[in-house]
């Protein structure tokens, strides 16, 4: 469930972006983003706890929408040309391929942040509380979870995780923009419910796959059809639901209950 | 019993009646009280509750969230500019048409109703594929079919003119075109919610199961709703091309789904009432903000809204409906008069 509800915490960070050494930025920008996704957690989401999936997602589109405009009234439209970190786009070569590090790291740091939520999810107190509250809110207190505490920590996480793939795009494009958010989140949530809503292995897959089908659609599409890469990727997004409509790892949480 | 229930029937009819009555009143006001800026927003507005209502045909009687409704407004304006532009204008600026549009040159009112048809087809075969599914996998899939079209409309150079606008429409949507349509969307969806198949639609919304139990067939009456549904969102599209003669695949995408759904659920999901009171609110609503924006004088003072605050006020009264009143304004209610009390 809580996958869902990734507001465009985005573009928030980035725009705190200031002349601060590497060793304090990050871990300012990640609490910066931890302090914006519980922020919303306290106004919006909490008083939402019975609402439904959809009526959640319109509400962080709506909370997404106050957000950006609310930046773009600050800063102004244009996009910011900001150099994190530039010499982090310096090819390297790795068995004869030349790469970005800064691709390297991102690997890397994916990795490293995939492993840390899969035993914090599966091995950790914490974790399993977290799933026994997403599973079931008012069932996990009876049983003296803390759920509210633990939904609440769940958001700092993902806003924590917003801000780093910020970091990470501001690095790669040197810009930032009120809107580099849009696409990323349109394409987050189409996988985490492609993967199956409340599986991590499930919307890790499903980043792959999309990722990896838009490069060989890319590849094999012939030239007039490029341009439409996007609407094949689209329809095959709607085949993988038509084919598996609770996604493709499905959680045993998800089964309708009648 | 037979009384009570022509009493009911009656009394449903009384929404409609009443509705078009608002929206009259509405458009009479504008027309005699208002300057020119003012009926072009009537005229937007009532093009918005066009679409919003034949949004709320799909998804206030289903209950499935439709993200992609932008995206058969996108295929009516287009297929109302390919039939009503100049042929000179269609060879210059969208050369690879074919030679039976790029001939055509309709008059305005069938060309209208020829993209709402286009809009009905292509839902009848999207949603074929999209309605086989339920809950949240069908509102992401109708995402992905919004992104489809964007995709599409915004790449095809030579038959939709991709992001370079197409231009030169006839403007003739004014506020009481539009308000006629409007009109005929709100009794169009009166009629469908009454209907024997709106009805066991809407028995699929409160609860899936025991209506497939009853013997209704969810996908079939999802699909009868979305196309009619599409018809008027196609219209809309159509409308709203002619009212700015300018057409462009950006104004059919996320900024429009947000303001119509924001419109949906602030009226309330529910009720027929509920589509109409959203789209009057909030666009009477938008419009004073974006008055408040260019600046008031109060005497000496100037007082101006940043810009932006339009739509951050916007966000905020819809998660406020959101959290405060889930139903909607309308709490689901309709307007209707008691016909014969008992």
């Amino acid at each position: 469930m809580f996958a869902l509800i990734v507001p465009s915490t985005d573009a928030v960070a980035v725009m705190f972006l200031g002349k601060v050494p590497a060793f304090l930025l990050i871990p300012i920008l990640l609490m910066i983003g931890a302090a914006v996704a519980v922020a919303s957690e306290f106004v919006v989401f909490r008083n939402m706890r019975n609402a439904t999936p959809v009526a959640m997602m319109i509400s962080s589109f709506a909370l997404g929408f106050v957000i950006q405009n609310s930046l773009l009234a600050i800063y102004g439209s244009r996009p910011k040309a900001i150099s994190l970190w530039p010499e982090l786009n310096t090819p390297v070569t790795v068995i004869g391929a030349s790469v970005p590090l800064l691709q390297i790291i991102v690997i890397l740091a994916t990795l490293v942040v995939v492993v840390t939520l899969a035993v914090l999810l599966k091995k950790t107190k914490i974790g399993l509380e977290m799933r026994a509250a997403a599973e079931n809110f008012t069932m996990a207190r009876l049983l003296g979870v803390r759920a509210n505490v633990v939904i609440t920590g769940a958001f700092a996480l993902s806003g924590a995780l917003a801000a780093a793939v910020a970091m990470i795009m501001v690095t790669q494009t040197g810009v930032a923009d009120i809107r580099m958010g849009g696409q990323i989140m349109l394409v987050a949530f189409i996988a985490t419910v492609i993967g199956g809503l409340g599986s991590l292995p499930g919307a890790v897959a499903a980043g792959f796959l999309i990722g990896a089908a838009s490069v060989i659609l890319q590849g094999f599409l012939p030239l007039e059809a490029r341009p439409f890469r996007d609407a094949f990727l689209y329809t095959l997004v709607i085949f993988s639901l038509l084919l598996r409509p609770q996604g493709l790892f499905v959680p045993r949480s998800a089964k309708p209950r009648v | 019993m037979a009384q009570t229930h022509k009493q009911k029937r009656l009394s449903a009819w009384s929404t409609p009646v009443l509705l078009i009555l608002v929206l009259l009143v509405f458009t009479l006001l504008i027309s005699v009280l208002g300057d020119k800026s003012l009926a072009r927003m009537a005229a937007q507005t009532l093009i918005r509750v066009t679409f919003v209502v034949g949004l709320w045909i799909f998804v206030g009687n289903s209950g499935v969230v439709s993200f992609g409704h932008a995206g058969y407004m996108a295929i009516g304006a287009y297929c109302s500019a390919w039939l009503t532009l100049k042929p000179q204008m269609k060879g210059l600026f969208l050369p690879d048409l074919w030679p039976f549009l790029a001939n055509a040159e309709w008059p305005v009112l069938p060309a209208a109703i020829a993209s709402g048809l286009l809009a009905s087809l292509v839902a009848l075969l999207s949603g074929a594929a999209i309605l086989r599914l339920t809950g949240i996998a069908a509102s992401i899939a109708t995402f992905a079919f919004l992104a489809i079209v964007y995709t599409v409309y915004s790449s095809w150079e030579g038959v939709t003119g991709a992001t370079s606008s197409v231009v030169g429409l006839a403007r003739y949507s004014d506020q009481w075109v539009t308000f006629g349509w409007a009109s005929a969307a709100v009794l169009a969806a009166a009629w469908y919610a009454n209907s024997a198949s709106g009805l066991a639609l809407r028995a699929t919304r409160e609860d899936e199961v025991a209506a497939s139990a009853s013997g209704i067939n969810m996908y079939r009456h999802r699909l009868i709703s979305l196309v009619l549904s599409a018809f008027f969102t196609g219209v809309a599209g159509a409308l709203f091309g002619h009212s700015l003669g300018v057409l462009n695949p950006n104004s059919f995408y996320l900024g429009v789904t947000f303001i119509t759904l924001a419109m949906l659920v602030v009226g309330g999901i529910g009720s027929l009432t509920g589509a109409v009171t959203g789209v009057l609110v909030l666009s009477i609503m938008i419009e004073g903000l974006v008055r408040m924006e260019r600046a008031v004088e109060i005497g000496e003072a100037t007082l101006a809204l940043p810009t932006g605050a339009q739509e951050i006020i916007i966000g905020i009264v819809m998660i406020l409906v959101l959290i405060l009143r889930p139903a909607g304004l309308s709490g689901g209610r309709e307007l209707r008069l008691r016909i014969g009390a008992r």
